[in-house]
Order: structure tokens, then C-alpha cells, then sequence
């Protein structure tokens, strides 16, 4: 897998402050990395630094090959970016704002209207070409802001925060659109919605106070948390004492929780010793039991508890 | 087209998508009309030039300029388009020329649009149409000369109030810097030629020359380098304060 963003050791301080700390990875043909991090971790200011907008204090970054300090016009030239916010000039109109953005990356003539009108098309623009950007909503305005970043079919996409403001159906197309992209692209997208990263992502990385935390694809991720492979039991009707006893009693669990205990229903969350699967046992114990099952689901991990156990070392869950 | 072309396009453009253009000019054609004729007497003096019109055109330029160059770096920064502007593959240098050559060309359009004036003056007389050329050349150059001062403090500050007001003093110590307001300061404890340098600074001097029909090659040169320095300037700034 050839490498089209490439970070070693990239440093930036604003003062006292370091706002990233030596980060270094690389990105490949058709990876889509999640930046995933509370705000002020690093995670616009390392993307500021590989589009070439903030001169890192240390280290590199290089785009396509080319080094961003070094030679900026052509590593400007293989990558798209959304700025966080997504800003444009509002005075202008979708499409005089994707010709002037098309003309700046050198193209002219039949070749730009075609680039424009593929552009416009892709990102369903095509209703509000000619309304003045200022005027349109947040949803037109990010896909706005999407639509300039690959008027140019860029080898190396970068979003800050691409979906974040949109309603759930803006957001399924924004991600619709990023994953039709991602076969010959490297993409690297920030965002605070989790459920993205299941989304679009192929690999996902966890940044807190400027350093890399975690780095692997979301299920690797989710392996990381408490619940991962826990079963979720459900059961009907009155219940015989010691539920919780039988279950703990199951090989390979190493405790049973109560989730909820209401008149009808009784909910149960049975955590594995070693994250290895106990559906089958707890599915032969339950079947052995006799039991009125109404849910019995395997819990793939959650990605907001490792994110929050990851972040907040501090507040390690308990 | 290089990019320089396609931002000055984009700015120029720009002034007249918003309402921006059209107040600028009326309020400039209104006030340059209203000082010519009241306060420089056009009619009272019997003379067939434009002197009291350009007379009053560094005092004009003085606050409407700073008024338009305030938003030139200042509102990017604010909309966060300067970051859009940046990423895109074209220099710091390319991006300061067209901004900048496009608000100048703006003001040039404005000073334009004071051609009946000029036909009212050839009507009424005959006036010596080199000087009144010589004058129109000398006004855009200083025009510049503002305009310059007015981008490279917009490039300070994301404040366009600031922006606007820093612009104005510069501005005017660059107007006054022969009179005695601007060489006191530096008049008790300078050398001499520190005094002539600041003094030679002046836009008058230069202006007045350029107005009384004299095209000395010293006078364009100063413009020019003024113009040439303060966009270097802009884009230092550009540089040390991008991201703030």
C-alpha cells in the first residue's frame, strides 16, 4: 500500500502550549483514518499542519510525496481540504464559488465546467447554484464546503469535521459520499460522532493532548472495551432466586450485572473473563434453565466508554 | 489568467456583489463633488484647472480607504476563509498581490468616475489637459500608498474596527510627515537627516509634485516602493499571525 500522507514526528507549540507532540503515521490508498478526540486534543491543528495552513514547530508532514514546507505548491495541489466550519465567500453563489476555487487549481475552459458541473452534481448542489452562499442553510453550506475540497479529484482528502451541524439524512449522505470517494483516495476525517467512525472508517485513531493514544481499525478499538463480547439476556416472568448465581456460575463469565430488574422483565449484562465469546455457554445455560428468554444479544463494545476510559485516565469507569 | 488574475478577478468582483461598491463610490463622488465646489471656490476662482479637486484628495483618501482596506485581511480571518485561501496551491505573496490589485483597481474605477468633472472644467475653459493627466496619476498612486498601509494592518487584526482606525493614523502621519505635527516629535533629539528622510515620507510632497504637472521618475519610485514595502509587510504579518 503506497503511503499518501505521511507524518514523522510533527510537532507544534503555540507558546507554552503543545498542542501536538510528536505525531507520526502514515495514511494509504483507500484508508479512511477517523481523528477521534475531545476538543483541543490536536486533531485541527495536525490537519492545519498537513494542509500547509500552520508551519509545524517540528518534524514533517508529507502529502503525496511532497513535503508541505518544502514544496507547498505541489502538495497543495494532490489534496482537498474542509476547513472545520466549513467557511466560503458567502457573497458568492455555489457555483461562482466552485469556478473561482476550480480556476485556482489551474483548470479552464470546457475541462472546468465539466469539473463544476460533476462537482455540483455529486454533492446536489445543483438546486442552490445561483442563491448566495450566505443565504443557504448549514447542511448546503458543509456540502458547499465538500463539493470545493474535491473539485479536483484530490488524491488526499482532509475534512474537519465534515458532518458535524447536519440532520441525520445530511449526515448519511455526507458519508455515503465519503465512502464512494475512499476507493482511490486517502481520506482523514475528524469527528466527535462515534457512530461515524463505524460509519466510514477503516481505521481509527484516539488524540488527546496532542499525542496518538490508540491507533487500529473500530472493531480493534471496540475489543478495548469492558463490554466487549458481554451477552445482554433479557427474561420474562417471575423469576427463581439466584439468576445472577446460575449465570456467574456459566465457564468463562466473570460477572453478571443487573441491568434492570422491573415486575415483567429482568435484564441482565454478563461480562466475559478475557473478552472471549459466551454467548453459546450462557445460550446452553439459559436453554438448560428453561427460561422465558426475551433478548439474548452479544455486545460488540462501545466506542464512546473506551474513548471516555482512554481520554479520562483520571475517571478511569469503574 | 495566473492566480494572481483569477483572486483579483474574484475581489473585484466581489465590491460590486455587495452593496459595498456602490455606497464607496456615491459617497466618494458625492464628497470629492461637494469639497471642489465649496470649500476649493471651483467657479468663485476663475481659473481653468482642477487643483482645488485634487487638493482635497488625500484627506478623502484618508478615511475612505482605510475604510475599504479594513475588511481586506481581516474579514478572511474572521470567516475563516483565509485558511480556504491558503490550502490552495498558490503562494503568500500571489494571494497579498490580488487582493490587493483588485482594491486598488476599485479605487481607481471611483476616481474614474470623476470624468465630469473633467468635462466640466474643458467646457468652461482651457485647461491644461497634461496636468490634470499628471494629477489623475499622482491621486491612484497615493491611492495605493493607502491602500497598502490599509491591507497590511487588516492583516493584523481580525478586528475591522481597529483595522480601520490603526489605518487612519498611519495613514495621516504618512500625509503630515513634512509638517510640523509629525517632525516635532522627532525635531528635539533626531539628526538632520533623519528629519529630511521622515519628511521626504510625505504623500503631499510627492502628491503635489505629480498635481503641479511634473513627472520626476523619484516621485512614481516613491510611490512604488511605499506600495512594494507596506504588501512586503502585509505579507510578514500574514505569516507571523495566520492562525490567531
Amino acid at each position: 500500500m503506497e503511503s499518501m500522507v505521511e507524518l514523522r514526528q510533527l510537532r507544534k507549540t503555540f507558546g507554552p502550549i503543545v498542542a501536538v507532540d510528536e505525531v507520526s503515521f502514515t495514511v494509504g490508498q483507500g484508508e479512511v483514518l477517523g481523528f477521534l478526540g475531545p476538543n483541543g486534543a490536536g486533531k485541527s491543528t495536525t490537519m492545519k499542519m498537513i494542509t500547509g495552513f500552520l508551519t509545524p514547530t517540528g518534524g514533517t508532514a508529507k502529502v503525496n510525496g511532497f513535503n508541505i514546507q518544502e514544496q507547498p505548491l505541489e502538495a497543495k495541489k494532490s489534496l482537498g481540504y474542509l476547513p472545520e466550519g466549513a467557511p466560503a465567500y458567502g457573497e458568492m453563489t455555489p457555483l461562482s464559488f466552485l469556478v473561482f476555487i476550480a480556476e485556482m487549481r489551474g483548470f479552464r475552459g470546457a475541462e472546468l465546467d465539466r469539473r463544476v458541473a460533476e462537482t455540483m452534481e455529486k454533492v446536489n448542489l445543483e438546486g442552490v447554484a445561483h442563491q448566495p452562499i450566505d443565504t443557504l442553510s448549514k447542511g448546503f453550506k458543509r456540502r458547499v464546503g465538500l463539493a470545493q475540497a474535491i473539485v479536483h479529484d484530490p488524491a488526499v482528502l482532509i475534512l474537519d469535521e465534515p458532518t458535524d451541524g447536519l440532520d441525520p439524512n445530511q449526515k448519511h449522505e455526507v458519508r455515503g459520499l465519503i465512502k464512494t470517494m475512499a476507493r482511490d483516495k486517502a481520506i482523514i476525517l475528524s469527528t466527535h460522532v462515534l457512530e461515524e467512525v463505524h460509519a466510514v472508517c477503516t481505521r481509527a485513531m484516539i488524540i488527546a493532548k496532542g499525542k496518538v493514544i490508540t491507533d487500529g481499525t473500530p472493531a480493534e478499538l471496540e475489543a478495548r472495551s469492558r463490554r466487549h463480547n458481554a451477552v445482554i439476556l433479557r427474561l420474562r416472568g417471575p423469576l427463581p432466586d439466584g439468576v445472577q448465581a446460575v449465570l456467574e456460575g456459566v465457564p468463562g463469565v466473570k460477572r453478571a450485572e443487573v441491568i434492570d430488574e422491573g415486575l415483567a422483565e429482568h435484564e441482565y449484562r454478563i461480562l466475559p473473563a478475557d473478552g472471549q465469546p459466551i454467548i453459546s455457554a450462557i445460550s446452553q445455560c439459559v436453554h438448560r434453565q428453561d427460561w422465558d428468554v426475551v433478548e439474548l444479544s452479544v455486545d460488540r463494545g462501545h466506542l464512546d466508554e473506551v474513548f471516555r476510559s482512554l481520554t479520562m485516565p483520571a475517571q478511569a469507569l469503574t | 489568467m495566473g492566480r494572481i488574475g483569477v483572486i483579483f478577478k474574484r475581489e473585484l468582483i466581489g465590491y460590486f456583489a455587495t452593496p459595498i461598491a456602490a455606497v464607496f463610490i456615491i459617497i466618494f463622488l458625492m464628497l470629492a463633488g461637494a469639497f471642489t465646489f465649496y470649500l476649493g471656490d471651483f467657479f468663485a476662482r476663475g481659473q481653468a484647472d482642477l487643483i482645488p479637486f485634487f487638493d482635497f484628495h488625500p484627506w478623502l483618501y484618508l478615511v475612505l480607504i482605510p475604510a475599504l482596506a479594513m475588511r481586506l485581511w481581516a474579514e478572511e480571518r474572521r470567516g475563516g476563509t483565509i485558511e480556504l485561501l491558503f490550502t490552495l496551491p498558490v503562494t503568500l505573496w500571489e494571494a497579498v498581490a490580488g487582493k490587493f490589485l483588485a482594491a486598488w483597481c476599485f479605487t481607481g474605477i471611483a476616481l474614474a468616475l470623476t470624468f465630469p468633472t473633467w468635462i466640466t472644467v474643458n467646457i468652461l475653459g482651457e485647461p491644461d489637459n497634461g496636468v490634470i493627466l499628471t494629477s489623475y496619476l499622482g491621486s491612484f498612486l497615493m491611492a495605493g500608498g493607502f491602500m497598502a498601509i490599509g491591507s497590511c494592518v487588516s492583516a493584523l487584526t481580525k478586528n475591522q474596527v481597529i483595522a480601520f482606525v490603526i489605518s487612519v493614523v498611519v495613514g495621516l502621519g504618512f500625509v503630515l510627515s513634512g509638517f510640523p505635527m509629525v517632525l516635532d516629535v522627532f525635531s528635539g533629539w533626531a539628526p538632520q537627516f533623519l528629519l529630511e528622510l521622515i519628511s521626504s515620507f510625505s504623500f503631499l510632497t510627492h502628491f503635489n509634485a505629480l498635481s503641479r504637472g511634473v513627472i520626476d521618475v523619484r516621485d512614481l519610485v516613491y510611490f512604488l516602493s511605499l506600495i512594494g514595502f507596506w504588501l512586503f509587510a502585509t505579507a510578514l504579518m500574514l505569516e507571523w499571525k495566520k492562525a490567531e
